[in-house]
C-alpha cells in the first residue's frame, strides 16, 4: 500500500549549501529558503539630520538578519554620508567609511557577510526614487527606518499598498522602538506552523468505517494475552470503549465535562494492574488523551473567517490558486462536516506492525480527502478555463493544514491612519491606552507632534494613567531620535523574524504594531 | 582598519557622540540617587566583563558590548568554526572554518570597533579558578550547554562574600530555539539563579529502551537504535564521532535497514543527524534579540541608567496566535535550591525500586539532570563513579532496594563530576 513510503531514497550526504543553511532548514525548509533567495529588500533610510540616526543602525541590523540566512538581493536607499557618530553605533561601517555614502559602506560590509547575496546602493535622494514609483516594483518587502518625512512615507505606503508588497515601519531611539507592518489587503498562509500540540486530529467521534472497523477487529479487550492488551495503540483503546460507552448511554457519546471524567475513569480502570509495573503504559497514554482527543470536531476561528470571504464564496476565473483550493475545502466541510484528515498520527505505544498499520489507516483516508478536493479544485479549473494548472502538492499541503490556515486582511500602515484622524483606529487606541502598563504612549510620542491629537483625545479620561503616558512621552523626547545599538539590534532581530515570516509565507507575521521596551523588557503586540 | 582619527590613541569621543548624549541625561525611569555625565561614561569603560561563548550569541555579544561602550571585553570558547555556523555566526567566513571562535571573534571586533580591547581564551570555563572570575564586574552567558551553565552559576554564587559587595557578580544568560530564545539576569546569592530554574528547561524525555530496541514506530527510533544500540554491537572499538561523515552515513544506513525492516518511513540524512547531534534550529535573528536583549542589561547594570530585568524575559517569535509575543516575569529564589538555597530537596520515592533505578531517574527529573552521580548519606556511601576503587566497592548498592539502604525521609548528598555543586536531597517513600 505504501510503496513509496518504504522504497529507501538515494543516499545523498548533504549538498556545501545544505550543510551551510542546515539549522535554518530546519525549520523553513526547501521551500522556504528558496522563497529567501528569490527576494529582493529594499532598505529605506531618510537623510541625515545630524542630531538623529534615523533608525539606520535597527535596519542595517535587520539586513544583517536577512543576508546572513540569504535573501537574494537587498538594496539600501540612502543619500547620508557616515558621520563620526555613525560609527559609534552601527557595525557595518569603519572608520575609512567617514564621508562615504552610507548606503555604499552599509552595502559592502553586508555583503562580505555572505557571498551567496547580492547588495545594492541607492545614494540619490529619495524623491528622486519616488518620482517614478515604477521604481519599487523590483522589491517585494520594503523597510522604512523613522522618522521619513510624512509625504515621502505615504508615497512609499501607497505604492506598496496598490502593487501588493508588505512594508514594515521601522523605529527605534533610546531604550525603545516600534514596527508595524502593512501587509497586502489579502495576505494567506497555509504552513502556519502551529504548536506541535495542537494539530492532532485523531477524529475518534467520528470514525470513518476502515478506522471503526479496526476498533471493531480487537473484539473483546479482556480477552487478550498481557502482552498484546499492553500494546494495543491507545487510539484504538479510546475507539473500543467509546463503542462501549455508547451503549450504555443512548448511543451518545461522552459530552459534558463530567461525562469524559468518567470516561477517562472508565478506560483507566480497564487497565491491568497485576504486573512489574502496576499498570499499563498504553492505557496511561489513553486516559490522558480523553480530555483532549474526545472532542467532536469543530473548525476553528482562522478557518471560519476564511470560508465566510467574497474571495471564497465565489470563484472566478481570475481566482488566486489559494482561493480555488479553499473553496474546494469548503465545499468538503459543507459536504462531511469535517475539514480533510491531516493523516498524521501522534506516537503511541504499540507493537511496530500496529502501528504502522493504524498509520497507514490515517494516511489513506488523508490521500482519499485530498483526491476529493482536488476533483473538486480540477473541475473548477476546467469550468473557468484557468491556464495555470494548480499543483497536487499545493492541494495537498492546504489539505493537511487545513484546520489553521490564515487569511490576514492588511491595511494601510497605522501611522497612517491616524494621521488621517481614522475613527477606528482612533477607537482602538482609546481602549488600549485605558490598559494599564500600556506601551502604545511611546508609539505615539515616536510619531512627532500627535501629543497635541492625543491630549485631545483623552483629556479628563479617568481611566488613564497619565503619569505613566507622560514617562514614556519624556523618555522619547530626552533621547531625541538617537539610537543605541542594543536596542536596535533585538528591534532588527524582531523584524528580521517577521520579514521572514512574510518572504516565506510560512508562520504568522505581526498583526500589525508591536512596541518594545528596553527598560522593563517586555513587548506589547497589537492590531491598530 | 584604523583610521587618520583614531591614531595615536587620540580616538576622539565624537564617535560616541550618542551614546554620551543618553548618558548624559537623566531618564524618567532612573532611580533618583543616579548621577549622569562623565563619572558613568568612565565608569562602564573601565568596567572588565567576561563573555562565555563566541558562538550564535557570543558574536552578537561581542558587537553589541563593544557599541555600548565597553572596553575591556574577555571571552571564552572551546570550539573551532564549522561550515554550519556560518548562517548566523556573522564573525566568521569560509576561510576562518577550523579555527578558534574566541580567537577570530575578538580579532573581527576589534578591527571594526576602534579602542576596544577584547582578550579571548580558546579553551573551557572549568580551566579557570575563582581569582580569574573575580576580575570581572559581570558576566554574560550565550551557551548551548545546560552543563556549562550550571557550573558558572555554582561558581559565582560560592564566590560571593557578604563582606564584599565586589564579589557579587551579575550573571546575564541567554538561550535560543528556533524562533524562541530567553534573557535572564540573576544575582548570585540574591535573586533565583539557574539551578532554581533547571525545572523550567526539562530535557525531552527519552524514549525507552524497550521501544527502541523491539517496538520502533518513528524514524527517530530507527536511527536512536543505530545510535546507541547498533554502533556499540556492530563497530566495537570504533569511538562514534558524530562529525564524521562517514559514521554519520553509517548510522544512516544501519537506520534506513531497520525501518525498511518495519516498514517504517521517513529516516532521512538530514534527520539522523539531527537525532544524533541532538542539533537545535538556530537562526541569525533569533540570536541577535537575545544577544541584545542580555546586553541591554549588561548596559544598564554597568551604568545605574534605566533599572534591569527582574528577571527573566522569553521570548516567542513564533506564535501562531499573535505572532510575536514576551513574557517577562521574576523566577523566584528557591529555598532548596541546591546552589543558593539552605534546605535539602524532598523528592519522593517508591522504596521498593533500587538504588540503580533511582539514579537512572535522577538524570530524567527535570529539577536534578544529573548524568553521572555519586551519592553518600551522612554515615556511609551508597555509590560512587570514582575513583575505580571505590566504584568498585559501591556498585553491588546498585541493585539494593531503597528501603534496605536508607530510613524514610533520610537526607543524601549527591553530586556529579560534571558540576561544581552538592545537592542534598531529602528521600521521603511513597508508593
Amino acid at each position: 500500500m505504501t510503496a513509496t513510503a518504504t522504497t529507501p531514497p538515494p543516499i545523498h550526504a548533504p549538498t556545501a549549501k545544505e550543510k551551510k543553511y542546515d539549522r535554518q532548514l530546519r525549520l523553513w525548509a526547501a521551500s522556504g529558503q528558496q522563497a529567501l533567495e528569490e527576494s529582493h529588500v529594499l532598505l529605506v533610510i531618510a537623510g541625515n539630520g545630524d542630531v538623529c540616526s534615523g533608525s539606520s543602525v535597527a535596519g542595517v541590523e535587520t539586513l544583517k538578519n536577512l543576508v546572513l540566512p540569504s535573501i537574494g538581493n537587498f538594496t539600501i536607499a540612502d543619500s547620508a554620508k557616515v558621520t563620526e557618530a555613525d560609527l559609534g553605533i552601527n557595525f557595518f561601517l569603519t572608520s575609512q567609511s567617514l564621508g562615504q555614502s552610507r548606503a555604499e559602506e552599509c552595502k559592502q560590509l553586508l555583503e562580505e557577510l555572505n557571498p551567496d547575496v547580492q547588495g545594492h546602493a541607492i545614494t540619490t535622494p529619495l524623491s528622486d526614487l519616488l518620482q517614478d514609483p515604477s521604481h519599487l516594483r523590483p522589491y517585494n518587502l520594503i523597510i522604512l527606518c523613522a522618522p521619513l518625512p510624512q509625504e515621502q512615507r505615504r508615497i512609499f505606503c501607497e505604492h506598496a499598498q496598490q502593487y501588493s508588497v508588505s512594508l514594515i515601519h521601522v523605529q527605534s531611539a533610546g531604550f525603545y522602538s516600534s514596527f508595524s507592518i502593512q501587509l497586502p489587503s489579502v495576505f494567506p498562509i497555509v504552513d502556519t506552523h502551529p504548536d506541535p500540540d495542537s494539530i492532532q486530529d485523531l477524529r475518534l467521534l467520528s470514525p470513518w468505517p476502515e478506522l471503526l472497523a479496526e476498533a471493531k477487529a480487537l473484539d473483546d479487550l479482556d480477552k487478550l494475552e498481557d502482552h498484546d492488551h499492553g500494546h494495543v495503540p491507545y487510539a484504538l483503546i479510546l475507539l473500543y470503549y467509546l463503542e462501549k460507552w455508547k451503549q450504555n448511554n443512548e448511543g451518545k457519546a461522552p459530552d459534558t465535562f463530567k461525562d469524559k471524567t468518567q470516561f477517562r475513569d472508565m478506560v483507566r480502570a480497564a487497565a491491568r494492574t497485576d504486573n512489574a509495573e502496576g499498570g499499563e503504559e498504553n492505557f496511561d497514554e489513553a486516559a490522558a488523551a480523553v480530555l483532549k482527543t474526545v472532542a467532536p470536531f469543530s473548525i476553528k476561528s482562522g478557518c471560519r473567517e476564511m470560508f465566510e470571504k467574497d474571495s471564497c464564496k465565489v470563484i472566478n476565473k481570475d481566482s488566486a490558486s489559494f482561493w480555488i483550493i479553499a473553496a474546494a475545502i469548503k465545499s468538503f466541510y459543507e459536504t462531511h462536516g469535517v475539514l480533510p484528515l491531516p493523516g498524521s498520527l501522534p506516537d503511541m505505544k504499540a507493537k511496530s506492525a500496529d502501528y504502522i498499520k493504524l498509520q497507514n489507516i490515517y494516511k489513506s483516508k488523508a490521500r482519499k480527502d485530498v483526491a476529493e478536493v482536488a476533483q473538486s479544485v480540477r473541475s473548477m479549473e476546467k469550468k473557468f478555463s484557468r491556464k495555470d494548472v494548480i499543483l497536487d502538492g499545493e492541494i495537498e499541503a492546504f489539505c493537511k493544514n487545513a484546520a489553521h490556515v490564515k487569511v490576514l486582511e492588511g491595511s494601510l500602515l497605522p501611522q497612517l491612519r491616524i494621521e488621517n484622524g481614522d475613527v477606528q483606529t482612533r477607537k482602538t487606541m482609546l481602549k488600549e491606552l485605558q490598559n494599564t502598563e500600556t506601551l502604545l504612549p511611546i508609539l505615539l510620542a515616536f510619531e512627532n507632534g500627535s501629543r497635541s491629537q492625543l491630549d485631545d483625545m483623552i483629556a479628563n479620561n479617568g481611566k488613564i494613567d497619565f503619569e505613566a503616558l507622560n514617562n514614556q512621552f519624556a523618555e522619547v523626547e530626552r533621547v531625541g531620535g538617537r539610537e543605541l545599538h542594543n536596542i536596535s539590534s533585538v528591534t532588527g532581530g524582531m523584524v528580521a523574524q517577521e520579514a521572514i515570516k512574510i518572504i516565506t509565507r510560512q508562520y504568522v507575521p505581526v498583526d500589525n504594531t508591536c512596541i518594545f521596551d528596553g527598560i522593563g523588557g517586555t513587548t506589547l503586540v497589537l492590531k491598530l | 582598519m584604523d583610521s587618520p582619527q583614531a591614531v595615536n590613541g587620540m580616538e576622539s569621543r565624537a564617535r560616541w557622540k550618542y551614546l554620551d548624549s543618553i548618558l548624559s541625561t537623566k531618564s524618567p525611569y532612573a532611580d533618583p540617587d543616579y548621577i549622569p555625565g562623565e563619572d558613568v561614561i568612565t565608569f562602564l569603560e573601565s568596567s572588565r566583563v567576561l563573555v562565555i561563548g563566541a558562538g550564535g550569541l557570543g558574536c552578537e555579544i561581542l558587537k553589541n558590548l563593544a557599541l555600548s561602550g565597553f572596553k575591556d571585553i574577555h571571552v571564552i570558547d572551546m570550539d573551532t568554526i564549522d561550515v554550519s555556523n556560518l548562517n548566523r555566526q556573522f564573525l566568521f567566513r569560509q576561510s576562518d572554518v577550523g579555527k578558534s571562535k574566541a580567537e577570530v571573534a575578538a580579532a573581527f571586533v576589534e578591527s571594526r570597533v576602534p579602542g576596544v580591547k577584547i582578550t579571548p581564551y580558546n579553551g573551557k570555563i572549568q580551566d579557570k579558578d575563582e581569582d580569574y572570575y573575580m576580575q570581572f564586574k559581570l558576566v554574560i552567558c550565550g551557551l548551548d550547554s545546560i552543563e556549562a551553565r550550571r557550573w558558572i552559576n555554582s561558581t559565582l554564587v560560592s564566590m560571593v562574600d557578604m563582606e564584599e559587595p565586589e564579589s557579587l557578580k551579575p550573571l546575564i544568560d541567554g538561550g535560543t530555539e528556533g524562533f524562541k530564545g530567553q534573557a535572564r539576569v540573576i544575582l548570585p546569592t540574591v535573586s533565583s539563579c539557574i539551578e532554581c530554574q533547571l525545572s523550567m528547561h526539562a530535557p525531552r524525555a527519552a524514549v525507552p529502551l524497550c521501544t527502541l530496541a523491539s517496538i520502533p514506530r518513528q524514524p527517530q527510533h530507527c536511527i536512536e537504535w543505530a545510535h546507541i544500540i547498533a554502533w556499540d554491537e556492530q563497530r566495537k572499538g570504533d569511538v562514534l564521532d558524530t562529525d564524521d561523515p562517514e559514521h554519520i552515513t553509517w548510522l544512516y544506513k544501519t537506520a534506513l535497514d531497520r525501518a525498511k525492516q518495519f516498514n517504517i518511513p521517513g529516516v532521512t540524512y538530514s534527520m539522523t543527524q539531527g537525532v544524533v547531534k541532538n542539533i537545535i534550529p538556530a537562526i541569525a535573528s533569533t540570536n541577535a534579540i537575545i544577544a541584545a536583549a542580555c546586553c541591554n542589561e549588561a548596559f544598564k547594570i554597568a551604568t545605574s541608567c534605566a533599572p534591569y530585568l527582574e528577571n527573566y524575559m522569553l521570548y516567542t517569535g513564533d506564535s501562531d496566535a499573535s505572532g510575536l509575543y514576551t513574557y517577562t516575569f521574576a523566577a523566584e529564589k528557591k529555598d532548596d535550591c541546591p546552589v543558593c538555597g539552605n534546605l535539602a530537596q524532598t523528592i519522593r520515592i517508591d522504596p521498593d525500586m533500587t538504588l540503580g533505578e533511582f539514579i537512572a531517574s535522577l538524570a530524567e527529573r527535570a529539577e536534578a539532570q544529573l548524568k553521572k552521580p555519586s551519592l553518600r548519606t551522612e554515615s556511609t556511601s551508597l555509590y560512587y563513579q570514582a575513583p575505580k576503587q571505590l566504584e568498585e566497592q559501591t556498585r553491588p548498592n546498585l541493585e539494593k532496594k531503597m528501603r534496605d539502604l536508607l530510613t524514610d525521609g533520610e537526607e543524601v548528598a549527591v553530586s556529579d563530576q560534571a558540576l561544581a555543586i552538592d545537592f542534598r536531597y531529602k528521600l521521603v517513600f511513597e508508593r
